[in-house]
């Protein structure tokens, strides 16, 4: 869909699809007739959602913002510069985040008050979650530019099929902030589906089920035609592998107090070495019997434990079981049984877990029916290929979508607050969308010029049991005698999910005025206000800004080059190993002087995997050092927000 | 094609200016989307008014619109286009909805042809308006009766494998019922869709009934389906 803009540019116009998630994030499109992920300066598909507030630089000024996995490497040496997994506030209130802070290590702004949007602290400054999002959007946006050598401004997000209407809106926000026009969320089990429809013209009933790192979703779909038609959605927002990796953190930290006396909970740069070997411990137990922890701990002591995968599996059994009542749900709310699901699919990087295989096998009968789940495609980069597929239908222009429709559903009913708290259902759960719905309201006292309308979303009796969606004013009602104004208020949930409501007064002709107030969420004068930098819109300086970009990547990985003797690890490297580094540093510094953005990213690539292992080794390094408490020291902070989760294993259990 | 509504007064083309008689989704001059036409969620499916419809005709046609108006072909057009789109498309979803339900769409039936029916969505405040009909007025007595027999005992963590039993009974009893008045129900809309307009006129005041009585042994239903499954 070429077309040439003022500036007289060929435009491609092309449209990305991007998986916005909680642990890792990616940018595809579609390359040809298939989906293709984008990589990034070091070459990798998953960028990290970890965003870090470098230190601010000493000439002052506004400290520079790293994301993926450089920031990542921040977590452990400056872990109050650093945010991870902050889809979970996305769209949230104060009062809702209140059990994340306690697995999560999110420093509130201490300013912050109810109804408003939290903010969290980094260094000297503090964000809101959808401008965190917005940087780790930037960098997806910014890779697919270098990829592409051309502006990006137009994208598909993925999200949680069960997320709320302020969970999406934040996410929209999050977008525009990053410079980018959404031109549609996706459900994520849904653009998993598109990513598996593609190649096979099946007819059929297939389910999807979605666990990742903190969100679950279960989606059943029927194909017919081209057309992808969700029958039900059903899910948690808050359950996936973090959970998982939170149960076996506390666990350690638990037995390393008990054990061995010491609390490593008020060492956030300790916490998050665990961690990290929490995590590994659960990966490896994936395809490994037995995983171990062997750590060195301050005092010198060893913390040294085997976890066969028995006891993972009993100790993770009810966070797994936590995902078997929305498949029943979803089934039944599509009017099939399990023997029904003619396919199923796996998405999301806990259902690499065997025994999620197992649970997913049970749930759907599949062993006995003589099927297998779709594990064809990568479960961590299924969803982000699916986004690309959806991006190419709306940009409209290719042979191999025109005939593909996806058809979704909404997965919360939608409700007015109705006379003593009760809610009045208006849309139900698992309609299609765009979805609408007309309602009439009246005034109750002569001379009335307002009314007041509470919407919620949610499947509870009572309104105070749901999601607080937003208070509509209805305003400049004519005055009239009470019952008499007939207002007509029409609820409409586009495509995307989110709702939109305009309103009339009959009798007058009038259209009454609405004051949308969302419960949580920001106005449009705040998102205005917090787009990154419109620097990245301006095309003209795209080129300049490409190279100016590849010169600073060069000079941070040239930089770290020269710090690197300092490392111990350095030591450790062949002499071999040292040649190609000393080689790839020479090539990059000679090209770093020239014109050519491309040369330039291929050298500092050239660099970056020749010094690959050295970084491993560091990481290793780091890691060891946190937990000895040496970087703690350092950092001297006192932290509060440690993991304090109750776990329900004895400790001695854990053998 | 969604030929909808005969209007008598010419409709402008938002984009060409230029009159069509009819309310189409697509201006026949310009081919540019219009907004959502009115009449009812049969009109927009080009159904006459009929209770007994062939639902996989429905979706196909479904399918066929949606392919048309979805915004998802409309995502890089223009304000009116996106706009006109999702109201079309809305329109859709909400007729295909309405329609492809059998109750959902008796009662949408029986309202346009001006049949009054109990408030469906207003919940558990509402389900009393439908009266208990005759025939099961002691039946429901005493169901009631046991319904909260059968709470009380749980209560206090008693078991009465005799009132199981019972309650048991009368929900298979009961689900007979309710398939009875789904089969009367399919039994009247032939009536209806065959007869003229006095037929009609009995066959919709009899559907009122059979929905009202439904609705009824619904709850009943469900009740006994809750008081059971909470064991």
């Amino acid at each position: 869909m070429a077309e040439s803009n003022q500036n007289g540019h060929v435009e491609t116009g092309r449209v990305v699809g991007i998986d916005l998630g909680t642990t890792n994030s990616l940018v595809a499109y579609m390359q040809g007739d298939s989906p293709v992920v984008i990589p990034g300066a070091d070459g990798l598909n998953l960028v990290p959602s970890v965003v870090a507030l470098d230190p601010v630089p000493p000439e002052g000024g506004r400290p520079t913002v790293t994301v993926g996995n450089t920031a990542r490497k921040a977590l452990i040496e400056t872990p109050e510069r650093v945010i991870y997994s902050v889809k979970r506030l996305m769209g949230r209130g104060l009062e809702e985040i209140q059990s994340e802070l306690k697995m999560f290590p999110f420093r509130l702004a201490d300013d912050v008050e109810s109804g408003e949007v939290p903010r969290i602290t980094l260094g000297e400054l503090r964000f809101t979650p959808p401008e965190i999002s917005a940087y780790i959007l930037r960098q997806l946006k910014r890779n697919a530019e270098r990829f592409f050598g051309s502006p990006v401004t137009q994208a598909v997000i993925t999200v949680p099929a069960y997320f709320n209407d302020a969970q999406r809106q934040a996410t929209k926000d999050a977008g525009r902030m990053a410079g980018l026009e959404v031109l549609r969320l996706v459900n994520e089990p849904t653009a998993a589906a598109l990513a598996y429809g593609l190649d096979r013209a099946k007819e059929g009933t297939i389910a999807v089920y979605d666990l990742g790192g903190g969100t679950f979703d279960i989606s059943i779909l029927k194909l017919r035609d081209g057309i992808f038609e969700v029958q039900s959605t059903n899910g948690d927002t808050h359950l996936g592998g973090d959970d998982i990796d939170n149960l076996l953190l506390t666990i350690a930290l638990d037995e390393i107090h008990a054990e061995h006396g010491v609390d490593l909970r008020s060492h956030p740069g300790a916490v998050q070495a665990l961690r990290k070997a929490a995590i590994d411990a659960k990966i490896s137990l994936s395809t490994d019997e037995v995983a171990r922890f062997d750590i060195e701990l301050p005092n010198g002591d060893r913390y040294q434990r085997e976890i066969p995968r028995a006891v993972f599996e009993m100790l993770i059994e009810p966070v797994l079981e936590r995902t078997a009542g929305p498949c029943k749900q979803a089934l039944a709310d599509a009017g099939i049984t399990a023997d029904q699901i003619d396919e199923v699919v796996l998405v999301g990087g806990s259902t690499r877990i065997p025994a999620v295989r197992q649970l997913v096998d049970d749930l759907f009968n599949l062993a006995v029916r003589g099927k297998k789940p779709h594990i064809e495609l990568n479960p961590d980069e299924v969803v982000a290929l699916g986004a690309a597929v959806q991006a190419d239908i709306l940009a409209g222009a290719s042979k191999t979508t025109e005939e593909m429709l996806l058809l979704d559903v909404t997965p919360l009913s939608l409700g007015i607050e109705a006379l003593g708290g009760t809610v009045a259902r208006i849309i139900q759960r698992n309609s299609t969308i765009p979805a609408s719905a007309t309602e009439h309201f009246t005034t109750g006292v002569e001379g009335q010029t307002n009314v007041a309308i509470h919407v919620v979303q949610g499947e509870r009796e009572m309104a105070a049991d749901c999601r607080s969606l937003a208070r509509f004013d209805l305003r400049g009602i004519p005055p009239m005698s009470a019952g008499l104004p007939r207002i007509e208020v029409k609820f409409l949930i586009d495509a995307d999910g989110i709702l939109k409501v305009t309103a009339r007064e009959q009798r007058s002709g009038q259209a009454a005025k609405i004051e949308v107030k969302p419960t949580y969420g920001l106005t449009d004068e705040q998102v205005e206000g917090m787009i990154l930098d419109s620097f990245d819109n301006a095309e003209a300086d795209f080129a300049k800004r490409l190279l100016i970009e590849a010169r600073n990547e060069a000079e941070t990985i040239l930089s770290a080059v020269e710090r690197a003797p300092r490392s111990p690890a350095w030591k450790l490297l062949t002499g071999e190993e040292l040649a190609a580094i000393s080689a790839a540093r020479d090539r990059l510094q000679a090209v770093k002087i020239g014109e050519d953005d491309k040369a330039i990213r291929e050298a500092t690539l050239g660099l970056d995997q020749a010094t690959r292992r050295f970084a491993e080794l560091m990481m290793e390094a780091a890691v060891t050092t946190a937990i000895r408490g040496k970087t703690m020291e350092a950092a001297n902070e006192d932290l509060g927000e440690a993991v304090t989760a109750p776990h329900p294993m004895a400790a001695a259990e854990f053998k | 094609m969604f030929n909808v509504l005969d209007s008598a007064v010419p409709i402008e083309c938002w984009s060409c200016s230029l009159g069509h008689t009819h309310s189409t989704l697509f201006c026949p001059h310009c081919s540019k989307i219009q907004p959502p036409p009115g009449g009812d969620y049969f009109q927009v499916f080009g159904l006459r008014h009929a209770f007994q419809v062939d639902l996989s005709a429905l979706e196909l046609e479904f399918h066929r619109l949606s392919r048309k108006v979805h915004p998802d072909r409309f995502a890089r057009a223009g304000e009116n286009e996106r706009q006109f789109s999702l109201a079309d498309t809305a329109l859709l979803n909400d007729a295909y909805r309405t329609l492809k339900d059998p109750l959902t769409r008796t009662e949408y039936l029986l309202k346009l042809e001006g049949a009054e029916i109990g408030e469906e969505h207003s919940g558990k405040d509402r389900k009393d308006v439908s009266r208990v009909p005759d025939d099961l007025l002691e039946e429901a007595f005493e169901l009631n009766m046991q319904l909260e027999e059968m709470r009380m005992a749980r209560k206090t963590g008693e078991q009465d494998p005799q009132l199981q039993a019972d309650l048991e009974h009368a929900k298979q009893k009961f689900d007979g019922l309710l398939g009875a008045v789904d089969e009367d129900l399919h039994a009247q809309w032939q009536v209806w869709d065959a007869g003229d307009e006095p037929v009609q006129s009995a066959a919709q005041d009899r559907m009122v009934a059979l929905l009202n009585r439904r609705r009824y042994l619904r709850n009943l239903v469900r009740d006994v389906t809750d008081t059971l499954g909470a064991n």
